[in-house]
């Protein structure tokens, strides 16, 4: 007599353990339990990947060179208020390279004053070489190249993250993968788009005077349409003044929702940017349009008082990412720190501007290198196919073994639900992603997982035909095809491994769920099975095998 | 007891002059599959050529020429246009060549809202690869593939000995390439997918080979007085019935999947189902007789147990 208790209650265990994970995973049910019960069962089951439940996947690449270009030219302008402040009349502050800016001044004598400026930008060194008696070179430091680079991926990613919290998505995923890419995955969005929109958007917020006494404003069109930017700029570009830039006001035509582009010409000098707002507010207007409200940090403040002061009576523009939203003439000094973002645009816009101004701006340009978008829609399809499918496969074959094995052909089927209920149960304890092609690997893993049943009973057959009695028949068929079911089943797993190991997205949920299935395999075959053909062969006087 | 096959005893050995020339069609087919991809001249999937894919769904049915006539007019002459048939779906895909900043995804949308402004649709999905990462796809993938065979091989040799890993990885090898070639034949995409399903079917057709390889092994050091061929026809004899029910649950499973588990399973569960089809075949017809070829290491084996 063998024993069978133990194995029974491992079995028991096992499928009570299973089960127990699992229920989180199937949200109904889980939902409709009373309060102690969720207490003492795990919170996390299955997350269903992109594929199923829609959403995005971007990877995105921060533009480190620009980034570094960018810390350049906050320097040029810098370096030019305070040119202005200790009254050194240089002729012109300009980026003459990724990392270099060039200074020159019409007297020599300037010279010593313009170095001795040096001192107050310690990220930069004088070459020497390059310069000459009326102009002065400077070189960004290599070690501050790196940290400019190293700090636009943080400040990014840091960035990215208050967005998406803003926008609100639950479990949203930002990361960084390797040494310049973010990766963001926001399952279930309804808007996809809405939500690219805002993450990609470089929300540099910059304040900027227009230039009223250049007359080249005169031959500039009314308004353009969106299309016609990149050809009215061609036809200008060369007649633009120094220092001057064309810009373009972003207007909306309320009844058709058409856009359109109003050219100024605008000083290239940034007054103040959105680095020292303290917040932003969408408000209502009078006429019921929406606009932002912004609110500067008190060094801004003090700052945008003494601009708005110096400048009554003049335009100033407030450009974002450098198109000009609104472009006010400022009737009086502004102070209390407070001032108003006006355009045409929606409440949603103007909702999702201030989401941006209120997490900051990127310090660089995005590059998106990948994006995976999944509808809603197609995300239930796919389940409701993939359920389907399986739930139909896994008919097929359940009748085919007992048709073909009779009664060890239903205990085999037993062992198939035993597997799939304990894979559900270790995908659920894992949190593991379940993905359309990690649906496949449940669908594949019912196929193969009668494959080691299989291979046991056509053993036994063979046993029973050589006249073994039926005890005998049973273990020496386990015994046999053992070292072949593991044998076959290490194979696989060694194929399992190496997609998990190197694929991504999709592929690894199809590796982990042919993983677990194939161990998980191992022991319904092996322990599952055998333990019922055990108890069978207890009774009394056993001649005959349904197999 | 039911049976498919009773007691059999084909001459499989005695076919393998046909079976090798069969084979050797399908592998050649496959190396040539191969060089095509390397060129980048064999129809890859956007995830490793790189480009836009848009997956829409519209409320009307939609003429396949008429949709790509409307892209044509907009100057995406260049985009292919699949139709799943009963769901009014249509796939677009546009490849390499654009980059990524260029709103591919949106401007196909755009043609579509302005072309059939009374069809409306919901968008499915879109997918967009930049070049950058359809590579480092490509190297992933085959590193994947490398490191699996030489488990498998390294796995088998331990288990057995030297001639049954190599006859073995070859027998997978021609399977691989096998579904491969019949992939790049019929112009199919090569996609990522299809590239899992070629690594599990590697690992499946293996199983299978396994099977049988055992029973060999076992009939080899038992049966000394028979020559070898006879041994093993009779092994391949003796599972054969397993072998066809083994991989006829699988095929039972994957049947299902590939008719009705939906556009994104489709491929993914063909490339499966040829390829064990072409593993069951080839662990009769291929692996089984390979090891004749190498007849020297029988002495050794029956030394070992």
């Amino acid at each position: 007599m063998k024993k069978v208790g133990g194995r029974f209650a491992l079995l028991a265990f096992v499928l009570v353990l299973s089960v127990v994970f699992f229920v989180p995973s199937y949200k109904p049910l889980y939902q409709s339990l009373p309060d102690w019960a969720r207490k003492v069962l795990p919170d996390k089951g299955i997350t269903l990947g992109l594929d199923l439940q829609g959403g995005i996947h971007m990877v995105m690449e921060v533009d480190e060179d620009r980034a570094v270009e960018i810390a350049v030219e906050r320097s040029v302008s810098s370096l030019q208020d305070l040119l202005v402040d200790k009254k050194i009349p240089a002729e012109s502050v300009k980026r003459t390279g990724a990392t270099q800016i060039t200074i020159q001044f019409s007297n020599q004598e300037l010279k010593p004053q313009v170095q001795k400026l040096l001192e107050d930008y310690p990220t930069f060194l004088e070459e020497d070489s390059a310069g000459s008696a009326t102009t002065v070179v400077w070189n960004l430091r290599e070690t501050e190249i790196t940290r400019i680079k190293d700090s636009a991926i943080n400040q990014a990613l840091e960035t990215i993250r208050n967005r998406i919290d803003q926008f609100g998505v639950s479990e949203p995923l930002v990361q960084r993968q390797g040494p310049k890419q973010i990766v963001v995955q926001l399952p279930g969005v309804k808007e996809p788009k809405r939500a690219k929109d805002l993450i990609k958007e470089t929300a540099l917020l910059e304040f900027k005077m227009l230039d009223e006494e250049n007359q080249l404003k005169m031959d500039f069109p009314v308004r353009i349409p969106k299309e016609k930017e990149a050809e009215t700029l061609a036809q200008f570009a060369p007649k633009v003044p120094e220092g001057d830039q064309i810009l373009f006001e972003r207007v909306v035509e309320r009844e058709t929702g058409q856009e359109f582009r109003v050219p100024y010409l605008v000083k290239k000098r940034v007054m103040l940017t959105g680095d020292v707002l303290s917040d932003a507010r969408v408000s209502i207007g009078q006429f019921n349009d929406p606009y932002v409200s912004i609110m500067f940090d008190s060094k801004g403040g003090r700052e945008f008082e003494r601009i708005t002061g110096e400048n009554v009576k003049k335009r100033m523009a407030v450009v974002l990412d450098n198109t000009i939203y609104s472009a006010p003439v400022i009737q009086e000094r502004i102070s209390g720190g407070r001032a108003q973002i006006t355009g045409t645009f929606s409440t949603q816009e103007a909702n999702d501007l201030s989401i941006v101004l209120r997490a900051g701006a990127l310090p660089a340009p995005l590059k998106i290198i990948q994006d995976l978008t999944v509808g809603p829609s197609l995300g239930q399809d796919s389940i409701d196919k993939g359920v389907q499918a399986t739930l139909f496969a896994g008919l097929l074959v359940v009748l085919f073994m007992i048709v073909y094995y009779r009664l060890a052909g239903a205990i085999a089927d037993f062992a198939l639900v035993l597997n799939l209920v304990c894979l559900l149960g270790a995908l659920s304890a894992l949190n593991a992603t379940l993905t359309l092609p990690g649906i496949a690997g449940i669908v594949l893993t019912i196929g193969m997982g009668v494959d080691s049943n299989v291979l046991i009973f056509e053993r036994i057959r063979e046993e029973l035909r050589q006249g073994k009695v039926v005890r005998l028949a049973v273990d020496g068929g386990y015994n046999k095809a053992l070292l072949t079911i593991i044998d076959s089943h290490v194979t696989t797993l060694i194929t399992g491994v190496a997609l998990f190991l190197f694929g991504t997205g999709p592929i690894k949920g199809f590796a982990v769920t042919l993983c677990l299935g194939i161990a998980i395999n191992l022991f319904t075959a092996l322990v599952g099975t055998k333990v019922i053909f055990d108890v069978l062969n207890q009774r009394p006087k056993v001649e005959t095998l349904s197999i | 007891m039911l049976e498919i096959l009773g007691k059999t005893n084909f001459d499989f050995m005695g076919k393998r002059k046909m079976a090798f020339l069969f084979s050797g069609i399908m592998v050649l087919l496959g190396i040539v599959a191969v060089i095509q991809i390397a060129r980048g001249a064999a129809n890859l999937g956007i995830d490793f050529a790189g480009g836009t894919a848009v997956q829409l769904k519209f409320e009307q049915a939609l003429r396949i020429d008429e949709a790509r006539k409307a892209l044509e007019g907009n100057g995406l002459g260049n985009a292919e246009i699949q139709e799943f048939g009963q769901d009014n779906k249509l796939l677009v895909r546009v490849k390499a060549s654009t980059t990524i900043e260029e709103k591919t995804a949106e401007r196909v949308m755009a043609v579509f809202a302005k072309e059939f402004p009374t069809n409306k649709f919901v968008v499915d999905s879109t997918t967009e690869i930049g070049p950058t990462i359809g590579k480092k796809l490509q190297e992933d993938a085959l590193v994947a593939v490398v490191i699996s065979f030489i488990g498998i091989i390294l796995y088998i040799w331990v288990r057995f000995e030297w001639r049954f890993g190599v006859a073995a990885a070859l027998a997978t090898f021609h399977d691989v390439l096998a579904v491969l070639g019949a992939f790049y034949v019929l112009d199919k995409e090569i996609t990522l997918l299809v590239v899992t399903a070629l690594l599990t079917l590697a690992g499946y057709s293996l199983t299978d080979t396994v099977v049988v390889f055992d029973r060999i092994r076992e009939n080899l050091r038992q049966r000394r007085r028979e020559s070898e061929e006879a041994t093993i026809n009779g092994a391949v004899n003796q599972v054969l019935s397993r072998t066809i029910v083994t991989s006829l649950t699988v095929v039972l499973v994957l049947i299902p999947l590939t008719m009705a588990g939906g556009e994104v399973l489709h491929d993914f569960s063909l490339a499966l189902l040829w390829g064990v089809i072409f593993g069951t075949y080839s662990s009769v017809f291929v692996a089984s007789p390979l090891l004749l070829l190498w007849p020297g290491a029988s002495g050794r084996l029956i030394k070992r147990s």
